[in-house]
């Protein structure tokens, strides 16, 4: 099933945004553009499907558009051209042109979202900030409370829940953000580099924990980054924006081995390939002790490398091995 | 030279054609208005005066040490009040609380949804700046007259004259409190599906009630200034003994009601820095 599906969305900025769609659809970059007409670029002809369950990521250097693609799915950003269809329920509704009241819908029910600074009200406790969206859907006072409490316990901050929320650290205050996405029950959750404001250590546990909830809560997950690791580490599928348009969209191995341009490749050659490679990108002729499937990722394997090489087996039949060499020698290419 | 003056531009004039048409044909809203205020006024002279003063003092200073949860503030203000009493001042003092409190509501009341929207609407604040503008700068005197034109000797045209004065500060502090609430909560209401009614009252008017009571601390501080030109037009209060001694030029009674004044200012500004205790 398609979760949410963008067809050919164009987002200009300015006073006369259409006039700007001419220009941008015969490939002029955005500062040609804002030059010619003096709008802004801020996505062009972006197609994308996402299906349910998944988590996709949007990918790119700052200012290639990957916010303002993202915030067209709850309609945060006029769409000038196209149209974003987001399930409703068994039915694709177009958020582009259905009434305000059915987004208002979307938006308490459907969609909800993650902000890269919190978005959370400062005068409120965390519980409060936590039951927002359900508020704002009109829910009771009681059951609210029960719903809160629960997703309290899911982000690990019941004793945390009648504190102001400046009175928690970044990490923390960004889990009550996660909590009040995930509280709605909305089925689709838009996160716009929710942790890029973090320190290291943070975002990796933050990154975990979300892995956890999303392998529990199974939730459709448009997730923002300018970080290729994060990408390929809770990524189901890239896409990579550049200057407002989708260059190359995939699994992260097809976008690991098969970089479209020099742009694709300049990202991929900054990550950390242990995060992508599996045991089948790294074989080599042969067989070895013990045996692994095709799918199991490099990381894993390397501890048992140190043993001898292991045997790469694939729906039951050995299709080779990899070895402590076979790895070097895939990493230097 | 003659040019220059041969023709006057007829300012004055148009001016009082204005306020001619608008006793003629406003009569029935400005006695509403005059209504209104007058029950108000009376309600407040009411609570103050009906009990015995010192039962008045003693509630005021409960009440303050609630909100400041310190000895200081009700100390200040039985001291004070005290004093006053001693000084035989405590009719004169009660009437311009009334008047001030009275200015307090009316100023909050009008001042909060025209702020809200000013903000709201970037043509209405194009608009009402030059207004503001023109109220807060206008002698005080000038519009002294036409309140006294619609609405006769007393305390209304008194409260109206210091209602004049004073709104535009909570307006302003209230069009400055919501239109400067961080966009990323607006959009976090936004993204959540607020109503624009439930975008008002749970993010943009707790995120400028800083704002607003800091609009409500000016409203009051504005109106006790208010007092002795709100006695020219005939309100009782505090004012009066200060007009009556400008008049016989009795230095003594002129300071003793300008004294009272200063006390009532001091106790009400102590009272209305919440917040600031240590
Ligand atoms: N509200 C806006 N008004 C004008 N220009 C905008 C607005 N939002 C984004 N842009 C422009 O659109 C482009 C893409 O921005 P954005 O989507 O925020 O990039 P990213 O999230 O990838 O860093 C940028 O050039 C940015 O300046
Ligand atoms: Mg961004």
């Amino acid at each position: 099933m398609t979760a949410v599906s963008f067809e050919n969305v164009s987002i200009m900025f300015g006073d006369n945004p259409k006039s700007a769609l001419p220009h941008a659809d015969k490939g002029l970059e955005r500062s040609e553009i804002q030059e010619q007409t003096g709008q802004v670029l801020g996505v062009h002809d972006c197609s994308l499907e996402v299906q349910e369950g998944e988590i996709v990521v949007l990918m790119g250097l700052s200012g290639s558009g990957k916010s303002t693609l993202l915030r067209a799915v709850n309609g945060l950003n006029p769409v000038v051209r196209g149209a974003v269809h987001v399930n409703n329920g068994g039915d694709m509704v177009d958020v582009v042109s259905c009434s305000k009241a059915r987004l208002r819908d979307i938006r308490q029910h459907r969609v909800a979202m993650v902000f890269q600074q919190f978005g959370l009200l400062p005068w409120r406790t965390v519980s409060e900030n936590v039951g927002f969206g359900l508020e704002l859907a009109g829910m009771e006072t009681a059951k609210r409370a029960e719903t809160v409490k629960h997703q309290l316990e899911l982000v690990g901050l019941n004793d945390w829940a009648d504190r102001k929320v400046g009175e928690l650290s970044g990490g923390m205050q960004q889990r009550v953000g996660l909590a009040r996405a995930f509280a709605t029950d909305a089925p689709i959750l838009l996160m716009d580099e929710p942790f890029s404001a973090l320190d290291p250590l943070i975002r990796t546990r933050l990154q975990d924990e979300l892995l956890e909830l999303q392998h529990d809560l199974k939730r459709t997950i448009i997730f923002v980054s300018h970080d290729l690791d994060e990408a390929f580490k809770l990524g189901n599928r890239i896409a990579i924006l550049k200057g407002g348009r989708i260059v190359q969209s995939g699994t992260p191995r097809e976008i690991f081995s098969n970089p479209v341009d020099d742009y694709v490749q300049d990202f991929v050659a900054n990550m950390n390939p242990l995060g992508v490679l599996t045991a089948r990108d790294a074989m080599e002729a042969g067989t070895g002790d013990t045996a692994v499937d095709a799918e199991t990722p490099i990381r894993e394997i390397m501890p048992n490398l140190a043993q001898g090489p292991v045997t790469v087996m694939e729906n039951g039949t050995a299709i080779g091995r990899v070895s402590a060499q076979s790895v070097v020698a895939r990493l230097s290419e | 030279m003659d040019w220059m003056t041969e023709y006057k531009i007829p300012v004055g004039d148009a001016a009082e054609a204005v306020f001619n048409w608008l006793q003629k044909h406003g009569a029935v809203i400005f006695d509403g208005m005059a209504e209104a205020m007058e029950w108000l006024i009376d309600a407040i002279l009411w609570v103050l005066q009906s009990p015995h003063p010192l039962i008045v003092v003693a509630v005021m200073a409960a009440a303050s040490w609630f909100v400041h949860r310190t000895w200081k503030v009700p100390a200040l203000i039985v001291v004070g009040f005290l004093f006053i009493m001693n000084q035989g001042y405590w009719e004169e003092t009660t009437e311009s609380l009334t008047l001030v409190l009275s200015a307090c509501v009316v100023c909050m009341g009008v001042g909060v949804p025209i702020g809200i929207a000013m903000a709201h609407r970037p043509r209405l604040y194009a608009w009402m700046r030059p207004v503001l503008d023109l109220m807060q700068t206008l002698p005080t005197f000038v519009y002294l007259i036409p309140a006294i034109v619609f609405f006769g000797i007393g305390m209304v045209p008194g409260l109206i004259a210091t209602v004049i004065f004073v709104v535009p500060a909570p307006i302003r502090l209230t069009y400055l409190g919501i239109s400067s609430t961080p966009t990323a909560l607006i959009e976090a209401a936004d993204a959540f599906g607020a109503t624009p009614q439930q975008k008002l009252w749970k993010v943009e008017l707790p995120s400028a009630l800083p704002q607003i009571m800091a609009g409500m601390n000016q409203t009051i501080m504005l109106s006790l200034s208010m007092v002795v030109i709100a006695a020219l037009v005939g309100a009782d209060g505090l004012g009066v003994p200060v007009v009556r001694a400008l008049n016989r030029v009795d230095t003594g009674l002129g300071f003793e009601a300008g004294l009272i004044i200063v006390v009532v200012a001091i106790m009400l500004d102590r009272a209305l820095r919440v917040g600031e205790d240590k």
